[in-house]
């Protein structure tokens, strides 16, 4: 029986009509192309007027197929699809076509345009005539979720979930949890220590019964898909029994090796070979850093081994790989700074007294190695003037095209931080000044009248090459003063450069394990940009805070508690639904090649070796097409995307095409 | 049409064997079915078998259309005359078998399609070195030439080499270069007893060697692929997994496995299993599967080291029935 195709093709308003003659495409596809039964165009489709049309149309006109040139797949395939549910056919018999992306947007000749849309609607009236009614599938959804980083996002997504009563395997890379606010002092606007705000949360999470927390841990290997995932984790070998281990610290405080921590302390003091990284560390076990420790080095010391209570140092110990089961996973694994010596104009490591923001925050961190005393790197001089340069490494075309969005207002805290403890002069020299959050500009004006001086423009370069008295053992400061349109130069004690955040080094290894991607720079992609933020195109895979671009700590908590509000909603429906577009393997076919097996990114293919074929486990595929592509017997077929469909869609776009005249004489 | 078959069976049936692009191998098979052969002379009356029998062009010409029961088609087609009597069997069979390789996919001289007439000809009577003392006036054969005594023909000589069923109409398939003997008894046996299965099927199992295979298989993956002659494969293993491009996994079974069986890998003489278009990209995207490495510059190695003849490797027989069927011909002028 042949098939009644219905094509509605969608003015979107002017965004698509503009470009493209949809009535002639509408008229032409009614009466030249096979199966068509009824062809129309409407000013919005996806509106409830558009939906009910095609839903009045297949009760009354008795349509099998439906066609909608429109838009993308992403933004309403869903829509129409259940226009379709709605009158009682199959959804998976109705084809978006997107004319919109693909041709309106970016086309400029409007004939060439609609002649392309016949082509598109010719190949989605060719394709769907093929299409096969296919049933959605439901999995149970794994309670347990994985949240991969100990940050400020990461601790919030985890507390939301366990006080929510759902369990959550937490992993941090370092020995502690707390991230990046366990280094910083204060916190702008609102000037309250960081430290009083992050540690009850942090020792929260580290005894919150429905919490298992892994540090010194890091991600090996996902697989399994949305709701079941399995996850290997490398215990990285702390050489400390985290189940003997008191946490008295007697190790540290004896161990006789001093390291330079260039991790918390961002290089500005020393911690011991076996450490945990700050005293309200959580959890309180130490590790020992077998790179620098004497006895790993040496083959001699164990002094730790000798003072500890309760033997719990253990030198024998072995990186230990676990796997859990999880079904959701929720991505905070934040950033990390720029490395300012990329610049070479500012000295950084070069001259002395030129520090980076890191390094600042602990050295006027009451809790760092000066403690919160701001001097210079004797270490007892307090600098009468600093500079701070702000963008360094962001709004560059050299280095980052982006703006960190947050070294501003740390600037203008640093600002208020050196007014407050010292009699320095401060100024900032910004390319604009950014303070668009609740009560930033506030703060900026706060700065005004405490005494900052602001400098509009962008520093060329630090130097310490003195032209007159004034200038002599200074750090001479190179700049355009671009309201004043002139070239100056001044002397300062203390330069502070704002690096710029960015992605972690092994952002898109790490993003490769678990199947989502990252933007060129390397931030986490979320599935759309304003309206699901924190969501990836990899169902069951979260994102939260930095690591998905800058972003200052409400925006990571906020952002760390939707992860988890998202996470949460599908532990409570208890399933989720998975599209029935997967691969399935003929049997008879099937020579047990074994090509197929290794291919499938989500572990869906099992091999039966009695029988000696393999077999695709549908609640683990995902329809990618992999195995499809590999397997040389060409037994493996993908549903919704099989021979039949493509071949039918690619003689659909080349109906005007003229045989090619292959084998002439 | 099975009915028919098996009743003209009962009253002898009349038997076609004709031969187009080939190299002979499809007769020496069909003779290798050994004493078989009297059967099937019992059950036909073998009206064409130029390589076999006494038959006449002019008295098929003369048959009623349909007059014959069965014809079995070995080599593809690249003659004039070739396609006059594809054309012709067509018309004059009930059922037209393509048989063996060449008739189905092209097989080897379907890789003629890699070039043109002219440069095959450049080949033939110009550059090679037992041509040119005795064509030095650069001879080409000619459609027709004008004597005194009157006009004398040559079939035209093809550009391009096409299949059986890109010239007429065909109703089976029997793959195998040649078909094995025990493969072609088989057919015989369906086609007396009617037990055909629906037209354009090939007639033949629906999976692959490895199938068949005997050899234990693990995890492909493949750090160098080498060339037959280069290493001496152990017989326990894959010979893919042992870096030896063995087509077997892509290509229809039915040969009981024969090469792998004795060490050396399968060359794909059977093509693809049902539904697979195109088996040099089957086979392409297969390997391009089990290739152990990440790195762009690393696989192009692996690929130009062990795989230098891709359209011989991978097309081997199936050139003139792949998607493409040649190469572009204004970039063999170029």
């Amino acid at each position: 029986m042949a098939e009644k195709v219905g094509v509605y093709v969608c003015h979107c308003g002017s965004n698509i009509a503009g470009m493209v003659d949809v009535e002639a495409v509408a008229k032409w596809a009614g009466a030249n192309v096979k199966n068509v039964a009824i062809s129309k165009d409407y000013k919005f489709m996806c509106s409830s007027l558009g939906q009910q049309m095609i839903e009045d149309d297949i009760k009354k006109e008795g349509l099998t197929r439906i066609v909608v040139a429109a838009c993308s797949p992403h933004l309403h395939e869903k829509t129409f699809r259940r226009a379709c549910q709605n009158a009682g056919l199959n959804p998976y018999l109705c084809q978006l076509t997107n004319v919109r992306e693909h041709v309106s947007w970016v086309a400029k000749d409007k004939a060439a345009a609609t002649e392309k849309v016949k082509s598109l609607v010719s190949a989605a009236v060719a394709r769907v005539t093929h299409q096969e009614p296919l049933e959605k599938m439901f999995v149970k959804v794994n309670p347990r979720t994985l949240v991969i980083g100990g940050g400020i996002a990461g601790l919030q997504a985890t507390l939301e979930l366990a006080d929510a009563g759902y369990p959550v395997t937490l992993i941090e890379r370092e020995p502690s949890i707390g991230g990046h606010m366990a280094q910083f002092d204060k916190t702008f606007p609102t000037l309250d220590c960081s430290a009083c705000i992050l540690t009850p949360k942090m020792s929260e999470v580290g005894q919150h019964e429905n919490v298992t927390l892994h540090t010194y841990a890091e991600l090996e290997e996902v697989s399994g898909s949305v709701g079941n995932f399995k996850v290997k984790i490398r215990l990285k070998a702390k050489m400390v029994d985290a189940e003997k281990c008191t946490g008295c610290g007697i190790c540290i405080e004896k161990c006789p090796k001093k390291v330079l921590d260039t991790v918390f302390e961002a290089g500005m003091g020393n911690r011991k070979a076996i450490y945990t990284p700050f005293p309200q560390a959580v959890p309180r076990i130490p590790v020992i850093d077998t790179e620098n420790c004497t006895y790993f080095t040496q083959g001699k010391c164990k002094v730790c081994a000798k003072v500890c209570p309760t033997e719990a140092v253990d030198y024998e110990q072995k990186d230990e790989i676990i796997e859990i089961e999880v079904g959701n996973i929720i991505m905070a694994t934040g950033w990390k700074l720029f490395d300012c010596e990329r610049i070479p104009q500012y000295q950084y490591k070069r001259l002395d007294n030129v520090y980076t923001n890191m390094e600042f925050e602990r050295l006027c961190n009451a809790a760092g190695p000066t403690n919160g005393k701001i001097v210079m790197r004797d270490g007892k001089t307090e600098p009468k003037s600093i500079a701070i340069i702000h963008c360094v490494g962001s709004r560059d075309a050299n280095f980052n095209p982006y703006c960190s969005g947050v070294c501003c207002m740390a600037a203008l805290k640093f600002g208020h931080l050196v007014l407050e403890k010292t009699n320095a002069e401060v100024y900032s020299f910004y390319i604009d000044m950014r303070a668009p959050m609740k009560d930033y500009e506030e703060f900026y004006q706060r700065l005004l009248t405490e005494g900052m001086h602001f400098v509009r423009g962008k520093v060329a370069e630090v130097n310490n090459a003195a032209r007159n008295e004034r200038e002599g053992g200074k750090l001479i400061v190179q700049y355009e003063d671009t309201l004043l349109g002139k070239q100056k130069r001044m002397p300062f004690d203390m330069v502070i450069l704002m690096g710029a955040i960015e992605p972690q080094a092994d952002a898109k290894e790490l993003g490769l394990k678990c199947g989502i991607s990252c933007s060129m720079a390397g931030w986490y992609t979320e599935r759309h940009p304003k309206l699901d933020p924190v969501a990836t195109m990899t169902d069951g895979i979260f994102v939260a805070g930095a690591c998905q671009g800058p972003k200052d700590i409400p925006a990571s908590v906020a952002q760390g508690a939707a992860a988890a509000a998202r996470v949460a909603g599908m532990i409570t429906k208890g399933t989720v639904m998975i599209e029935p577009i997967v691969a399935s393997i003929d049997e008879e076919g099937c020579s047990g090649c074994k090509i197929c097996n290794t291919m499938c990114p989500y572990n869906a293919i099992e091999f039966d070796e009695e029988k000696s074929v393999s077999r695709v486990i549908t609640a683990l595929c995902k329809g990618c097409g992999t195995c499809v592509a590999a397997c040389p017997a060409g037994v493996i077929t993908g549903a919704h995307f099989n021979n039949r469909q493509i071949y039918s869609e690619i003689e659909g776009i080349l109906w005007d095409a003229q045989p090619a005249e292959v084998a002439s004489g | 049409m099975s009915e028919a078959t098996a009743t003209s069976a009962k009253t002898k049936g009349k038997l076609a064997i004709y031969w187009a692009a080939s190299c002979g191998g499809c007769e020496i098979s069909i003779l290798a079915i050994d004493e078989k052969i009297l059967d099937v002379g019992n059950a036909f009356d073998i009206v064409m078998f130029p390589c076999g029998a006494d038959g006449k062009v002019r008295d098929v010409e003369q048959m009623p259309d349909g007059a014959i029961d069965v014809c079995l088609f070995n080599g593809g087609i690249r003659t004039s005359e070739q396609e006059y009597m594809a054309q012709l069997m067509r018309r004059k069979s009930k059922v037209l078998v393509a048989f063996g390789s060449c008739a189905s996919e092209g097989c080897i001289p379907g890789l003629g399609n890699m070039s043109d007439r002219k440069q095959i000809f450049d080949t033939v009577y110009k550059e090679g070195s037992s041509t040119y003392p005795v064509n030095p006036k650069d001879e080409r054969p000619q459609a027709e030439t004008k004597m005194p005594e009157g006009t004398l023909h040559l079939p035209i000589f093809y550009d391009t080499l096409k299949t059986l069923d890109q010239t007429v109409d065909v109703d089976y398939y029997l793959p195998g270069c040649p078909p094995e003997a025990e493969n072609i008894w088989k057919a015989i046996v369906a086609i007396l007893e009617g037990k055909l299965p629906p037209k354009g099927s090939t007639i033949g199992v629906n999976t692959t060697v490895c199938d068949e295979c005997k050899r234990t298989r693990h995890e492909k993956k493949i750090k160098k692929f080498h060339r037959t002659w280069q290493i001496i494969p152990n017989e326990e293993e894959c010979l893919l997994e042992q870096g030896l491009l063995c087509c077997g996994l892509a290509t229809r079974a039915g040969c009981g496995s024969l090469c792998p069986q004795v060490n050396s890998p399968c060359i794909g003489c059977h093509g693809p299993n049902d539904g697979v278009e195109d088996f040099g990209a089957r086979l392409m995207s297969a390997m391009a599967s089990v290739i152990d490495s990440n790195d762009p510059e690393e696989i192009d190695g692996i690929i130009k080291d062990g795989i230098p003849d891709p359209v011989g490797t991978f097309y081997r027989f199936s050139l003139a029935k792949s998607l493409l069927r040649r190469k572009n011909k204004a970039a063999i002028a170029n």
